[in-house]
């Protein structure tokens, strides 16, 4: 059963991520986008985080990309983008990508063993999460909250419409 | 029953494909998309790690890391907005005064 | 009293730093008395140090005080030390006593000139450069010495360097007396490898000692010699003395008559037991004494200018010390020397005074009957040209006598023979200069007439000093015919110059040659008594006949023009070929290149600073790639 829905979910999340890269238009850009994240939340939530797979749907999908999408419609473009004229740097970082991947499995190769399974014990509940936060992280946590803010405040500051004399 | 490095595999492939993304698209909104791909990737990796280590600092820092990265949502999709009022075009070639 | 002789070099020395460095604020007054008074303080330590001299017996001798250890490099080192011995103390007495002379005579000279104080500068200087040249006691700084006459030579010649003329001359004396130094340095290499040190002691010890081969000899006096030709103005390297007439006259005077020329002469007999070693040698410096002797004579015959015929006359006198040296008569070059500083100087300080009171005029064609007008000076003059035709009972019979004598006896017939053709040239072209200036109808610019005037005391005193001892200072080298014992100057100098081999002469043969030597002196100036004065058409009437002969000499055969051709210009064309291949294209060629390069580069790079995100996140990603393959790898 598991296996199952890690293998849906996951084909779920690349696809979806493929989706976005081949589509030209920006709206369903952002769709796509959806539903990866949220794919991505189920998977979260498989890996014995229930917490933060809440907490991705509801930031993520539900809050980013619905900024997104307003964004998208308040720009309102007419047609979409075609993709671009083959500069030699599109060839550049298309290998490099590449490379990359092929280092990052590299990378890794010698701890297939031994990072071990799902299931076992339970963890991630909301009470362990949050007694950790409010202990070891209370410091990043106070100063996430005033980056919170100082992010609202900017957004609105930058956005505002000069008022016309 | 899944073995964790399954996960840690579709977590490069998800960077990857966001590095791709990043690359090829012309359109500043969407490249901003491929970053936040980038950054879920991260995310999954970080959980993964958490479980194999049957702790649960990691899955705080990817609250933090969601946190955060909301917040610079906000205020890039802000400067999007301003920088497509100044330039009727969300292009990223034309954006270009830096040059030379 | 000789403790302290090692100052008599040193004197002249702080003047002359005290001039270069402040003398752009003392006064003028100031300035002639330091330089004057440095020159006669030296000259008193040299009188001193001469009394004491006499006292100090031969094996003593030389007495050397060194200074300080200057290079220690290897197995070679030398000292900065001095040297007294009789040898430098002659020149030491010549330098700074006719210098001092010089020194006033030049205040009264140069009274008008701007350049006053860098004149004294420098003839402080050249003085201090000379006596290290004479009283250094090794090799490598009588070199230092040399070089330093050869420099002041060269800034005196071209004292008045905004004259074309005059920093043409001084390029020319510098670049000459460098082709002689070239030899000279090549021989001092062989010196110290062969032998060792540098010290004359040192040398004279290893040549006693049979240590150095004759061939060896011959090479090392040879070099040596061809530095003494390019110093000494003698064939071919003289070129440069007739054109060092440019620099002020008591510059002509010290540097180009009484001492610097004189070096060469005074290195020979420091050496003397090298070239008398090599036969070759001094057989090669005999010969090219007596060319050059009566080659310059021939020159000096036809000359216009006073001062040009006294260059020529140096020139050819300069001949007759170098065969002196040549047959082994070290001593009678060395008195030859001696008595020339006297009247050569009187000669040309003399030749100052006639200009000085023409205004600068120095064509002798623009002269004439100036004996009424100049009380001092025509018989001071006068008193020079008998001393230096050899008439007897002035110094000049005395050291030239001696010369041919011994040339004579060493059976160097043919060199006795240039020599007395040379002396009857001597006598003709001195009193052909005589006769032209003070004799004869006035052929004066009026305006040089106008301003007629006797010099200044300060100038004739000098002139009568070495009048006096033109005449009397022969008398300390009587010939050999008073006697072994008469001669007192070789006498002084036989711990340094061994007398040779004795001379077998009678003494009905000794007379004869001292006649021969008077009546040729009186023939040249009968001879130039009828050209000049009793009937004076005779030398117009002589170029007209022999048009070709007159304008050779006058042209000075044409060697300046040869030189120039040959070498001069061929350098010129050589550093032109090197001009425009290498430094134009190499040199400029790589710096030009280096800009250009560096600019092609940039632009090549510039696309890096294309202003697009994605450029610079390409870079990043490639960046990281690389960190995570070394990290990997």
């Amino acid at each position: 059963m598991g296996a199952f829905l890690f293998f849906l979910l996951a084909f779920i999340c690349v696809g979806s991520v493929l989706g976005m890269i081949l589509s030209k238009n920006q709206a369903y850009n952002a769709l796509f986008l959806v539903l990866a994240f949220a794919s991505l939340g189920g998977l979260f939530g498989l890996l014995d985080a229930p917490f933060i797979a809440a907490v991705q749907i509801i930031i993520y999908a539900g809050a980013i990309m619905v900024l997104f999408i307003f964004v998208i419609m308040m720009i309102n473009l007419r047609q979409g983008l075609t993709p671009e004229k083959k500069r030699w740097t599109l060839f550049l970082s298309a290998g490099l990508a590449v490379i990359l991947l092929v280092e990052f499995i590299l990378a890794i190769r010698g701890t297939f063993s031994a990072l071990g399974h799902t299931g076992g014990e339970k963890m991630g509940t909301p009470t362990e999460l949050g007694r950790l936060l409010f202990t070891d992280y209370l410091y990043p946590f106070e100063i996430t909250s005033v980056l919170i803010i100082a992010a609202l405040v900017g957004a609105i500051v930058l956005v505002k419409k000069k008022e016309k004399e | 029953m899944i073995p964790l490095s399954y996960f840690f595999g579709l977590s490069i492939i998800l960077f990857v494909l966001g590095i791709v993304a990043f690359f090829i698209k012309r359109d500043l909104i969407t490249m901003f998309m491929a970053v936040e791909i980038m950054l879920n990737a991260a995310n999954l990796a970080f959980i993964t790690l958490a479980k194999a280590a049957n702790s649960l600092h990691g899955q705080v820092i990817v609250l933090f890391v969601i946190t955060v990265a909301a917040a610079e949502a906000a205020v890039g999709l802000a400067i999007i907005l301003l920088v497509f009022r100044q330039k009727k075009s969300i292009k990223a070639e034309d954006m270009r005064l830096m040059n030379g | 009293m000789t403790e302290y002789f090692w100052l008599i070099p040193l004197i002249p020395g702080a003047s002359t730093f005290i001039l270069a460095v402040f003398g752009r604020w003392l006064p003028k007054k100031y300035v002639s008395w330091q330089a004057c008074l440095s020159v006669f303080a030296s000259f008193l330590m040299a009188v001193a140090s001469f009394l004491g001299l006499l006292k100090v017996s031969p094996e003593n001798l030389p007495i050397v005080k060194s200074l300080f250890s200057w290079i220690v490099s290897g197995v070679f080192s030398t000292n900065l030390s001095f040297q007294l011995d009789p040898l430098s103390m002659i020149m030491a007495l010549v330098v700074t006593g006719v210098g001092f002379l010089i020194h006033v005579y030049s205040v009264g000279y140069m009274a008008r000139d701007k350049g006053y104080t860098r004149y004294f500068t420098y003839l402080n200087l050249f003085t201090f450069a000379m006596l290290i040249l004479v009283m250094a006691s090794n090799i490598v700084l009588m070199f230092v010495g040399w070089e330093g006459v050869g420099l002041c030579s060269y800034l005196l010649i071209g004292f008045w360097f905004e004259k074309n003329s005059a920093a043409n001359a001084g390029k020319k004396a510098f670049i000459i007396n460098r082709i002689g130094d070239a030899a000279f340095i090549l021989g001092v290499f062989f010196l110290l490898v062969n032998i060792g040190s540098g010290e004359f002691k040192a040398i004279n010890a290893a040549i006693g000692g049979g240590s150095v081969t004759q061939g060896l000899a011959t090479l090392m006096a040879l070099l040596l010699f061809v530095g003494a030709i390019g110093k000494s103005a003698q064939i071919p390297l003289y070129v440069w003395l007739p054109d060092a007439m440019e620099g002020p006259t008591p510059v002509s005077a010290l540097i180009h008559a009484a001492t610097m020329v004189t070096a060469g002469v005074y290195m020979v007999s420091r050496f003397n037991l090298l070239f008398t070693l090599s036969g070759v040698a001094a057989q090669v410096v005999a010969v090219v004494g007596a060319l050059t002797a009566i080659y310059a004579a021939t020159m000096a015959l036809t000359q216009n200018d006073i001062k040009r015929v006294l260059a020529y006359s140096t020139i050819s006198q300069i001949g007759y010390m170098f065969i002196g040296c040549g047959v082994g008569a070290y001593a009678a070059g060395m008195f030859h020397l001696y008595t020339h500083a006297f009247f050569k100087s009187l000669l040309f300080l003399a030749a100052g005074s006639v200009m000085h009171a023409l205004s600068g005029e120095l064509d002798m064609r623009k002269m004439g009957g100036l004996r009424k007008y100049l009380p001092l000076t025509y018989p001071t003059f006068l008193i020079g040209a008998i001393a230096i035709a050899g008439v007897p009972f002035l110094s000049g019979f005395f050291s030239k006598d001696a010369i041919l004598t011994h040339a004579f006896v060493q059976r160097q017939y043919f060199v006795w023979a240039l020599g007395i053709m040379g002396a009857v040239l001597t006598a003709f072209y001195m009193f052909r200069l005589i006769f032209l200036t003070f004799f004869g109808e006035e052929r004066l610019d009026s305006h040089a007439k106008q301003h007629l005037h006797e010099s200044p005391r300060v100038m004739t005193v000098p002139l009568v000093l070495l009048a006096f001892f033109s005449i009397v200072a022969g008398y300390v080298g009587l010939p050999v015919v008073f006697g072994e014992k008469a001669n007192l100057f070789t006498r002084f100098l036989e711990p340094v110059i061994k007398p040779g081999h004795k001379a077998q002469l009678t003494v009905s043969m000794e007379w004869l040659l001292i006649l021969i030597s008077v009546a040729v002196a009186l023939c040249g100036i009968y001879i130039a008594y009828i050209f000049y004065l009793k009937s004076p058409r005779t030398p117009h009437v002589l170029v007209s006949r022999f048009p070709k002969i007159y304008k050779l000499l006058y042209n000075k055969y044409y060697v300046d023009e040869i030189y120039n051709a040959i070498f001069v210009n061929s350098a010129i064309k050589g550093s032109e070929v090197v001009y425009d291949n290498f430094d134009l294209k190499v040199i400029d060629g790589t710096i030009n290149g280096t800009a250009a390069a560096t600019g092609f580069t940039g632009q090549l790079l510039s696309f890096l600073q294309s202003g697009l995100v994605k450029d610079y996140a390409l870079v990043l990603l490639l960046g990281v790639v690389i960190f995570l393959g070394y990290l990997l790898l």
